[in-house]
């Protein structure tokens, strides 16, 4: 699955407060991202399950047959799934555990900040979300398509090299754009080494 | 002329809201994010609030009517109240909707009734101002004017 490094990038956002989900397809699509809005995380499941052939709005490219997320954000507090749910599915899944994952919520609660950055959330924002916390989702994407390129690189190597793989040295690239991108200090930040959280500053 | 009659009269009454805290900066944000591809942006926000709310205080009221009361039920409703009004930047609802939560925690039915009272006051209060800001809003654009931006 090559990514075509001029593609719109495409946001699923989660839900269940209609208001909410209006609020942020607007801030969205403000930064130029194509949106899917979806109630619930069983919704968005079936979004990012969805393989060839398939109906739905705003599909990422005409061209492809196969609808490509690029982030998910997702509010936490939902009924049935909540956003820390979604969360575990998508990183349990050997198809989607790449695409990054953001969490929203209106309560500022350190353990489940914690949590959910422990289990592979990019970052946890507070609502109501701001228009300059779109531009961090824009670093989240661009760290995903380079993933991709690199991966596919790879395999490139891989087959034209006969196997010895040039993997140390792609993982320091990604290390040292890693810390190349730390976040500004107004929110949680976590070390991109272990599963610690590093610092917490209250807003 | 009565067009910068209405713009000054607008600028006077929107100013107030802010100072008196009807409405904080969530507001602001919402009127940045309106643009000429989403000139009802705002409008159809605070429509929904409009909507929603009202359904949320119904089902509050007969939450709290029970003779049992689910006080799950009741912080269920109250949280999604909160969220909604601090979207849209009603400030006053919003910190109703905290002294609420604290009732409910307390499993307070008393307390919950006083909140709701409270939230529905602050709610009525906030919507009234809101449509004559969008009256207002109408009346500018109508005599030709533009609508001053407040930032």
């Amino acid at each position: 699955m090559g990514a075509d490094p001029e593609a719109q990038f495409h946001v699923l956002a989660v839900d269940d407060s209609l208001i909410d989900r209006k609020l942020i397809e607007r801030l969205l699509r403000t930064s130029s991202y194509q949106v899917t809005t979806v109630d619930s995380g069983s919704k968005a499941l079936q979004v990012l399950g969805l393989m060839e052939g398939q109906d739905i709005s705003s599909p990422a490219s005409t061209d492809k047959n196969q609808i490509e997320v690029n982030l998910v954000i997702t509010d936490y507090c939902m009924p049935g799934m909540t956003g820390y749910d979604l969360l575990k599915k998508i990183k349990g899944s050997s198809n989607l555990k790449d695409i990054p994952v953001v969490i929203m919520s209106s309560e500022n609660v350190p353990s489940r900040i914690n949590r959910c950055l422990e289990g592979g959330a990019e970052e946890f924002f507070l609502k109501p979300i701001q228009v300059s916390d779109m531009i961090r989702l824009r670093l989240f994407m661009l760290k995903g398509r380079l993933k991709e390129q690199q991966q596919s690189q790879q395999q490139e190597n891989n087959i034209t090299t006969g196997g010895s793989s040039s993997n140390s040295n792609n993982i320091n690239k990604r290390k040292a754009m890693d810390e190349g991108l730390s976040p500004e200090k107004r929110r949680p930040r976590f070390s991109g080494n272990g599963l610690a959280l590093v610092s917490y500053e209250e807003i | 002329m009565e067009s910068s009659d209405l713009q000054r009269r607008y600028i006077d009454f929107t100013s107030t809201l802010f100072r008196e805290g009807f409405l904080d900066s969530q507001y602001t944000q919402l009127q940045q994010l309106q643009d000429e591809s989403n000139p009802e942006f705002v409008t159809e926000v605070v429509t929904l609030f409009f909507q929603d709310s009202e359904k949320l205080q119904d089902d509050l009221t007969r939450t709290l009517d029970q003779e049992v009361v689910d006080f799950k039920k009741v912080a269920a409703h109250v949280h999604q109240l909160k969220g909604s009004s601090a979207s849209i930047g009603a400030q006053r609802v919003k910190n109703v909707c905290m002294a609420f939560r604290i009732c409910c925690e307390e499993m307070n039915r008393e307390g919950c009734l006083g909140c709701l009272q409270q939230a529905r006051q602050e709610y009525f209060l906030v919507k009234s101002k809101l449509e004559t800001v969008f009256r207002l809003e109408q009346q500018i654009v109508a005599g030709g004017g533009s609508i001053p931006t407040m930032w």
